[in-house]
């Protein structure tokens, strides 16, 4: 491959010499300078079309008008162009019958996917399976805290919970008492109590610590979780007898609950996300498995 | 050829290549740089920053601390896909109190210039106490620790005025009173009326980690549910030929 140099007699040297070593000063390849030449035009040519040049008020604004804010603008909005007519229908359309409607149906699903993946995903996980240690609800499940209806997850998702953030102040609301926090209940009847829950829910329960647990349940629970422990959607009081806990249904965690109270949170949706993109992430979480 | 062949003087002398290339550099300087002091459209105003309350300062030293910005940036790119993810693209105006900024692309986790207020401080304590709790296919390490990790603001005052000397317009009152904000704003029970009226009235005045110590997760939290909310996008219009 490597060719050694000849010398020619018509090259000049630089005139250095080291040791009897002389230095050629050959001229520099012509494809390189004139590349060089070539990119010292253009980057001229580039300053005048692009924004460069500061001058006393601004810098020259291009004759391209080239601007980053102005192209992701002009991009979003031809999203939106393009998703206009179906996101108008789905806004119209009565909630319930999304999802008979086949053009609507596969919009919400790939639309309300996208917005679950990057909006409800940490705590309701990327599965929507919940997270039950944590109190983060399972959405895959038949059980349903606020209701399961498609009107009740987009009224949900809309105002959220338990927050004051809602300018419609219309964020679901409800609070537990702290039964041991705030002393309205001793320590020996909190236990008697979540024996009852226990038994309630078809647990293996200590029958001899059971007490007035019945009593106590009835005087102080019931007025949410109802007399048989079925709970009230209304005030979102889950429902003690089935086997779906919401932290857990363990005599720890039970205690814990009864003791501290629990105070669940979610954000209302309505001032981040557009009405379409709620109604299609509230048809998605609808069809996961637990819609009613 | 005249001038053109006179560079073998420069050359031939360091002390003279030295000092002309330093010259150069100076003038690509002064052109490059000089300009973004004064001219109008590098400096956009933008109503509602603030500097940062003393345990937000606080969590923010803890954030830089242990590393976070290694893996977040906190720099929302104008593009179609970070703004529908992350929200409104970042303004430089954002960051013009951050010392130093947290700007970036390098996302090992997502970018976290808009995560104030988007989840609970319920869920950052989780999710800081054990990220694959919640998220189980994040790669991020534990930070439980900081739940022990008690402070009591010793030099918060002394943190104020070193941002003061590089521009940060804390007044006076504002570092005397730093003790007092820093603990005001953790506690709920407080009188935290002088807080507000300092920093604004949309301070976050919480429990930030609902124990009853003042620590490190109370700080962390407090910075982190106020990154990117201080601008607020439903009535400023940022000028698109920027």
């Amino acid at each position: 491959m490597s060719k050694k140099p000849t010398k020619k007699q018509d090259v000049a040297t630089t005139g250095h010499s080291w040791d009897g070593i002389e230095e050629y000063n050959n001229p520099l390849p012509k494809w390189w300078l004139y590349t060089f030449y070539a990119c010292i035009v253009w980057g001229i040519g580039y300053t005048v079309a692009m924004p460069a040049w500061p001058l006393l008020n601004g810098a020259t604004p291009g004759l391209l008008g080239a601007s980053t804010r102005a192209d992701v603008a002009a991009e979003i909005a031809r999203y939106d162009a393009a998703n206009e007519g179906v996101e108008a229908k789905l806004v119209a359309a009565d909630l319930t019958e999304i999802s008979a409607d086949p053009e609507l149906a596969n919009f919400s699903q790939n639309a309300g996917a996208a917005v679950f993946r990057t909006w409800c995903a940490q705590c309701h996980g990327s599965g929507a399976g919940g997270q039950q240690s944590l109190g983060y609800p399972n959405l895959l499940d038949q059980d349903w805290l606020w209701g399961g209806s498609i009107e009740d997850i987009h009224f949900t998702v809309t105002h959220g919970i338990r927050n004051e953030d809602d300018p419609e102040g219309e964020a679901r609301f409800s609070q537990m008492p702290a039964f041991g926090k705030d002393e309205l209940l001793t320590d020996e009847e909190i236990a008697q109590v979540v024996q009852y829950v226990r038994k309630l829910s078809g647990q293996e329960f200590d029958s001899a610590g059971l007490g007035d647990g019945e009593t106590l349940f009835i005087d102080n629970c019931a007025s949410c979780h109802a007399e048989d422990g079925t709970g009230d959607r209304a005030q979102g009081a889950p429902n003690l007898t089935d086997a779906i806990w919401l932290y857990g249904g363990d005599v720890e965690t039970l205690t814990e609950t009864i003791y501290n109270a629990r105070y669940g949170v979610m954000p209302n949706w309505n001032t981040r996300l557009s009405e379409a993109e709620i109604r299609a992430v509230a048809a998605y979480v609808h069809s996961l498995g637990g819609g009613e | 050829m005249g001038i053109l062949d006179k560079h073998g003087v420069l050359e031939k002398s360091p002390t003279l290549l030295l000092i002309f290339s330093f010259l150069v550099v100076t003038v690509g300087g002064i052109v490059e740089i000089a300009p973004l002091f004064y001219l109008e459209n590098t400096i956009e105003e933008v109503e509602g920053v603030r500097p940062y309350t003393p345990l937000e300062l606080t969590g923010r030293d803890v954030y830089i601390r242990e590393g976070c910005y290694v893996c977040h940036s906190q720099m929302i790119r104008p593009m179609r896909d970070e703004v529908e993810r992350y929200g409104h693209y970042s303004l430089a105006a954002e960051s013009m109190y951050d010392h130093p900024f947290q700007w970036g692309s390098k996302r090992t986790g997502p970018d976290l210039a808009r995560v104030g207020g988007r989840y609970s401080d319920g869920w950052h304590v989780d999710h800081l106490i054990n990220p694959q709790s919640v998220v189980p296919e994040s790669v991020m390490p534990k930070y439980g620790f900081l739940l022990n990790r008690e402070i009591d603001a010793k030099y918060i005052g002394d943190r104020l005025k070193t941002d003061a000397m590089v521009g940060v317009p804390y007044t006076s009152e504002m570092i005397e009173a730093a003790q007092a904000d820093f603990a005001a704003q953790a506690d709920p029970e407080s009188d935290f009326d002088g807080l507000l009226e300092r920093y604004g009235e949309g301070v976050n005045v919480r429990n930030f980690d609902g124990q009853p110590a003042l620590t490190e997760m109370d700080a962390l939290v407090a910075y982190l549910q106020v990154l990117g909310t201080m601008v607020d996008f439903s009535t400023f219009e940022p000028v698109a030929s920027r």
